[in-house]
């Protein structure tokens, strides 16, 4: 204790932060980043708590538990919730945390705009689960909000749960946009000396890729969400076919985001997991340069494979062709990914920390829902399985899975540069299988009832589809009580926890070499960097000196 | 006391190679690879460009369910409805509105080589040109025969244009904030990023204004 002491006067380093200032409008990137991805978590917890009413109401057959437009409500919301307000803003929080840390910048470029971005979150948020309490409840049509669905709302009615639903996505949308420019700004400017694009830690690049996905496509959901609006409360046709309007063009100029979304969520989670993989295997990250382009050149793919979404939505030949080819190649980056994921623990001593725990598992689950997902692209086997439980089964192994699995290995691998404490490893452990084995029951049950033809987004079913549905919400069930450790773990070890040295786990990058937690300018001095960025293993660049930082 | 060096090899900074092949005036828009952190005005032009990428995705996907609808639907106008004309106030507006764009910058260069009296007098040029502009597309929303609800041709027309015409208020607002900003002593440094991120905004709109110009007006069916 005295020497922790000592030793923080000896470092210089501020007084721990007040929590009140989590609360204020900061301009410090550090503190936007905790406030982000606390916010999201509280959203996470809410989103797990619909889908627990989901799963509820799908043990039996009969539709018993809630009522149909309620369930309806539940599975718009949920989704929404847990991509909009969960898993892309919570990448935005941690990128903001680390990307001035890891690029050796002082702070974003903006850093007022940064304020500005999270705070129009909470709004948003709230606004959208204030539909909740209208008459006529929440948005109904599902997260995606397909006209003619979308439009069919209750007559003369101009505030109701489609409005609200729109509306906040608009300022979600407006919040990541300026957001994307901070990040792609800061990426290209703000690097110190010597800190090239290709000394950039795969973190860097991976956020770089997925920001410039929300600069380039983020604005077409705008544009689309604009237009909704405008046919819903303002009487104009452009997706009414009743008007010979198109509600095929909403269609692409949602997945033209939406489908990159899926890379804006997962791309970060890989970064994490490049990130975690050397530090633990104390390898260097293998193929580096190879891993750094494939993440760009998933980025650019993902733009051209978006109809493959809308194989069944009346799409002529040449064109389910075209992108069913195109949705094929993403394969070839993303296979360099897992091959360099692979040959970096190949054949070394793994040290199997909670980081770690959930980086492995995460990439493995990768495997599975990329395979499922390859499938999927084959406008064959697409058409069958199309709206089914099957695609519900494929992008709960990517999206729960890999991004949910990994970003809790990057709350795990950076809580003591946060905090400037440790977690407790045990409870930690315990939260990964806690994790693991019930996402698994949950998430494959889904694939077996996708193939017998349940179909997504019902309430009641056939009765032989029971069997798995009971596993599945069995799996959800302990699924949610599993977030108990974890919360218990980092609310518990945040307040209490032992003080943490500076690098605790040896790691090579920017943000290890700043004190834990990193002062208001993040370096003493801006450092210069001359070195690769995983060089684990290499005597030439060994921590040495700061071995005396631990035990 | 702890210093915190980064380990040393003993190769030479590199930066990145490629930057030195880029035209120079892609370079303006590009950082030197480090220490360039307080170059406030490259860092924000560089930004700006990046949020007007942003905005250009937008037009396009307003663009694109113009194009898909119009050459999908038989009946373009409704009966009694002849459509926007290529009225001599449309003429005028168009011309108004593209030659803004070379009064701006020459406002803006003034403001570069600190004749601020010049800046002023061109900037308000440009103030007067785009409410002129607004106006004019008030005047010809008013003569119209079809409204917002008008079919396709009304939902469509009525969005892009009110979509640009917002985005020249916008124009607007800020050109008249930074003439604002321009009597306000030792204000000049921040001026002057407004006023060129200002500029580079204006030219944006008037692209813009030539696609959905020829779009909506030069496009006989
Ligand atoms: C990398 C992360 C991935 C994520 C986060 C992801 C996520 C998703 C999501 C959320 C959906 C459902 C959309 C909806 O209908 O509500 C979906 C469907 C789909 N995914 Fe993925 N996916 C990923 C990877 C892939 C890959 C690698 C492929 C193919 C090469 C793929 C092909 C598909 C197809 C074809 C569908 C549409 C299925 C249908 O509606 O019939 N996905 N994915
Ligand atoms: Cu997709």
């Amino acid at each position: 204790m005295t020497h922790d002491l000592s030793e923080a006067i000896a470092n210089n380093r501020e007084p721990e932060n007040n929590w009140r200032e989590y609360f204020s409008f900061s301009t410090d990137h550090k503190v936007i980043g905790v406030q982000y991805m606390v916010m999201t978590f509280i959203f996470f917890l809410l989103g797990g708590l619909l889908a627990m009413i989901i799963r509820a109401e799908l043990l039996t057959p009969e539709a018993n538990l809630v009522d149909r437009p309620l369930y309806n409500g539940l599975f718009t919301m949920h989704g929404t919730i847990m991509i909009f307000l969960w898993i892309i803003p919570f990448n935005a929080g941690l990128s903001n945390y680390l990307v001035p840390l890891m690029i050796g910048a002082r702070d974003m470029a903006f850093p007022l705009l940064n304020a500005i971005s999270f705070w129009i979150l909470p709004p948003a948020g709230l606004l959208l689960l204030s539909s909740f309490l209208l008459p006529n409840g929440t948005a109904q049509a599902g997260w995606w909000s397909y006209p003619p669905v979308s439009l069919q709302v209750p007559a003369g009615q101009l505030i109701n749960g489609q409005f609200i639903w729109i509306v906040s996505l608009v300022l979600i949308g407006i919040s990541s946009i300026m957001g994307a420019v901070n990040f792609v700004t800061t990426i290209f400017w703000m690097r110190s000396p010597g800190m090239t694009f290709f000394r950039m830690p795969v973190f860097v690049w991976s956020v770089f890729s997925a920001q410039l996905l929300q600069l380039i496509n983020l604005p077409s959901l705008t544009g689309a969400l604009i237009l909704l609006l405008l046919d819903l409360s303002f009487g104009t046709q452009f997706f009414k076919p009743e008007g010979s309007g198109d509600p095929i063009i909403y269609q692409h100029l949602f997945w033209f985001y939406s489908h990159p979304a899926v890379y804006i969520m997962a791309l970060p989670a890989f970064g994490i997991i490049a990130e975690v993989l050397p530090a633990f295997a104390r390898n260097p990250l293998f193929g580096y340069r190879s891993v750094a382009i494939a993440t760009l050149g998933i980025a650019g793919i993902s733009i051209f494979v978006w109809v493959h979404h809308m194989f069944t939505s009346a799409t002529p030949g040449w064109m389910r062709m075209t992108f069913m080819a195109t949705s094929m190649l993403v394969a070839i980056p993303t296979g360099v990914k897992a091959f360099a994921w692979t040959a970096t623990i190949w054949r070394s001593k793994l040290h199997l920390e909670t980081p770690m725990l959930f980086a492995m598992g995460g990439a493995a689950m990768f495997i599975f829902g990329g395979v499922t997902g390859v499938m999927l692209a084959a406008t064959p086997f697409d058409i069958h399985v199309n709206n089914t439980y099957f695609v519900v089964g494929h992008f709960h192994y990517i999206v729960f899975n890999t991004i949910t699995m990994a970003i809790f290995a990057g709350i795990y691998f950076w809580f003591p540069k946060i905090t400037g404490r440790m977690y407790a490893e045990g409870w930690g452990k315990l939260h990964f299988w806690l994790t693991f084995i019930p996402a698994n029951i949950t998430f494959f049950s889904m694939h077996p009832l996708g193939l017998q033809g349940m179909l997504r987004r019902i309430s009641s079913y056939d009765p032989q589809y029971q069997g798995w549905n009971v596993i599945a919400s069995l799996g959800s069930f302990l699924l949610g009580a599993s977030t108990l450790p974890f919360i218990a773990n980092i609310v518990g070890s945040w307040l209490y926890g032992a003080k943490a040295v500076d690098n605790p786990w040896h790691a090579t990058g920017l943000e290890w070499t700043t004190s834990s937690p990193p002062p208001r300018d993040n370096f003493e001095e801006i450092p210069i960097v001359k070195r690769p960025p995983y060089d684990y293993g290499d005597p030439k660049y060994s921590f040495v000196e700061n071995s005396d930082d631990d035990e | 006391m702890q210093h915190r060096t980064i380990h040393l090899d003993e190769s030479p900074i590199r930066f990145d190679r490629w930057r030195r092949r880029l035209p120079n005036w892609l370079q303006r828009f590009l950082p030197s690879g480090g220490g360039s952190h307080e170059d406030h005005h490259g860092k924000g032009m560089f930004g700006f460009s990046v949020f007007l990428l942003s905005e250009s995705i937008i037009f396009l996907s307003f663009i694109f369910t113009y194009v898909a609808l119009r050459l999908n639907t038989s009946n373009w106008l409704p009966p009694g409805v002849s459509g926007p004309e290529l009225s001599k106030l449309v003429i005028i507006n168009t011309v108004v509105l593209l030659s803004s764009s070379f009064v701006i910058q020459p406002a803006e260069n003034a403001l570069k080589r600190n004749q601020l009296r010049k800046f002023r007098r061109l900037w308000l040029i440009t103030i007067a040109m785009g409410i002129y502009f607004l106006i004019g597309l008030l005047i010809e929303w008013k003569n119209l025969d079809f409204k917002l609800t008008t079919g396709l041709v009304g939902s469509t027309f009525y969005l892009l244009t009110g979509f640009h015409g917002l985005h020249v208020l916008a124009g607007v607002v800020l050109q008249i904030i930074m003439l604002i900003r321009s009597f306000i002593p030792g204000n000049y440094h921040k001026t002057h990023f407004g006023a060129s991120a200002t500029t580079l905004f204006w030219h944006f709109v008037d692209v813009v204004w030539v696609f959905l110009f020829s779009l909506l007006y030069l496009w006989r069916a």
